[in-house]
């Protein structure tokens, strides 16, 4: 009964992390993992860094993108699990660590973007 | 499975194929299914490399140079550029199929998915360059 | 040479050797001809063993779906000529059990099939002097896709999900299912909203997207499933969140 009413809150979870990992991860993931990295564009100066990242505002909407992100990754890869593996025996269990992992990650950000000075 | 099939004269017995554990590799089309799927994992690796980035940050310049420092180690970087790959995946996949869920209707008429593909590229283009400004400049 | 084609039949006969073997004939292959009629010639001239599912033999009744070198496709639509040179391998359809050679068997779509009620379903129904049911052309246009349907079940045959979840309803149902839900004719939704919301109902579905390529009348049984996730999605967070006022 309840695996039953859940799934249509997890699929919204989950297009609602598609979309928004869609739309900012991809530059985020340029800026932040490649290019700064390898110095093709000169990151920011730390000082503009902290000012925008710390910011009330940013903090919030990065946890919104995060945990909609974490579910998203999570619901997918539950159904990979299921089908691209077979072993669909281990149903609860696949559940129960791809939502439960998503759910600890948030909590992480939410510990580290929510409660900071 | 095996062995000779049982005959009788009503019900003979019926071959039950299994797909392989390989079935994703039969066709491209699968192929192309299971590597959008696997780009959840990167997603979620790059939301952990996105906290310990904003942790850094908080934590003071010195903290922040070191992970800018662990940020050029050989293995992150391989790790950042497949996971642009397949972030960038994701996106198109998404944008393209976007339409097939949301139909949207305007005074009785239906809105053609092309158009719906373009409002969401559009919107990709509008938070890539926010985020560009944001975080290069302000 | 041009005119001539190697056929691999797969047969599987249950009364002599048991397993599915691959038999090779030779056919003609004259430009106009399609796969349904090499099998046809086969089972004419050559080897009247052959047992395989046709009928109208111009794409409407779906009988003579068929997996045609690793492709479900209606045999009565393929030409033999896109063959030409190679051999062509015939295989029943795909994730269904097979009883004889291409013959497969289809129970479990047709059990699924009523199990969607595709017919119009009606608190009141209205009573002939009262006249039609009056529709616009863009009513029509909302579900007129999803009734091309001719259940041929190539969908399930490309769905990857079926072949590994057999309980899965399947595309072709819940397109089905989408075309009277869309028809403005149609109340009964809410009934099948109970069956499409199960977990081997919409939420099986992961949207590869083979059904709809494969679909010989186009009718994106992928966009029906997707649309109707939506659909079924907001009803049960409004059941979530307000009970009492879901129905």
């Amino acid at each position: 009964m309840v695996r039953r009413s859940l799934e249509p809150v997890l699929w919204l979870l989950f297009s609602a992390g598609g979309v928004v990992s869609a739309l900012v991860l991809p530059i985020l993931v340029l800026l932040l993992g490649v290019a700064f990295p390898l110095g093709w564009l000169d990151p920011p100066n730390y000082e503009h860094l902290s000012a925008v990242l710390l910011h009330p505002i940013t903090r919030l909407a990065l946890f919104g993108i995060c945990v909609v992100s974490l579910f998203h990754a999570a619901h997918r890869f539950r159904f990979t699990l299921y089908d691209g593996l077979q072993i669909k025996h281990l149903n609860e269990m696949i559940a129960l660590f791809c939502y439960g992992g998503a759910i600890v990650l948030s909590l992480w950000a939410g510990y580290l973007l929510l409660s900071l000075r | 499975m095996s062995g000779r099939a049982a005959y009788t004269e009503y019900h003979p017995r019926w071959l039950r194929r299994r797909p392989s554990t390989y079935w994703w590799l039969e066709r491209r089309a699968y192929l192309s299914f299971i590597t959008r799927e696997l780009s959840s994992i990167f997603i979620a690796w790059f939301v952990v490399y996105l906290l310990l980035f904003v942790r850094a940050v908080s934590l003071g310049h010195a903290r922040y140079l070191e992970f800018v420092v662990w940020s050029r180690h050989p293995v992150v970087m391989v790790l950042n550029v497949v996971t642009l790959f397949f972030v960038v995946y994701h996106a198109v996949t998404w944008f393209n199929l976007a339409p097939k869920a949301m139909v949207v209707h305007v005074r009785g008429k239906r809105l053609p998915a092309s158009l719906i593909s373009a409002s969401n590229y559009g919107a990709w283009v509008v938070a890539t360059a926010f985020l560009l400004w944001l975080v290069l400049g302000g | 040479m041009a005119d001539r084609i190697t056929i691999q039949v797969a047969r599987y006969r249950p009364e002599e050797e048991g397993v599915q073997t691959l038999q090779e004939y030779e056919v003609p292959c004259p430009k106009d001809w399609v796969v349904l009629d090499g099998l046809n010639y086969i089972k004419d001239r050559l080897d009247g063993s052959l047992s395989f599912r046709w009928s109208c033999r111009m794409g409407v009744c779906g009988s003579c779906g068929m997996n045609v070198n690793g492709e479900p496709k209606l045999t009565c639509e393929t030409f033999l000529s896109e063959y030409a040179g190679g051999p062509v391998r015939i295989e029943p359809l795909r994730n269904f059990p097979v009883i004889r050679d291409l013959v497969v068997e289809i129970g479990d779509f047709m059990r699924k099939l009523v199990r969607v009620k595709p017919w119009i379903v009606r608190d009141h129904e209205k009573p002939v002097s009262e006249g039609e049911y009056l529709q616009t052309p863009d009513q029509l246009d909302e579900f007129k896709q999803f009734s091309m349907c001719i259940n041929c079940m190539l969908c399930y045959s490309a769905c990857p999900i079926y072949g590994l979840e057999p309980a899965f309803i399947g595309p072709a149902a819940i397109a089905l299912a989408q075309r009277y839900n869309l028809d403005s004719r149609d109340e009964g939704s809410h009934e099948r909203m109970d069956v499409l919301s199960e977990h081997d109902g919409i939420w099986g579905c992961t949207f590869v997207g083979e059904c709809t390529q494969v679909c010989p009348k186009h009718v994106d049984p992928a966009g029906a499933i997707q649309r109707y996730k939506l659909t079924a999605a907001l009803e049960g967070l409004k059941s979530f969140v307000l009970p009492r006022s879901a129905r």
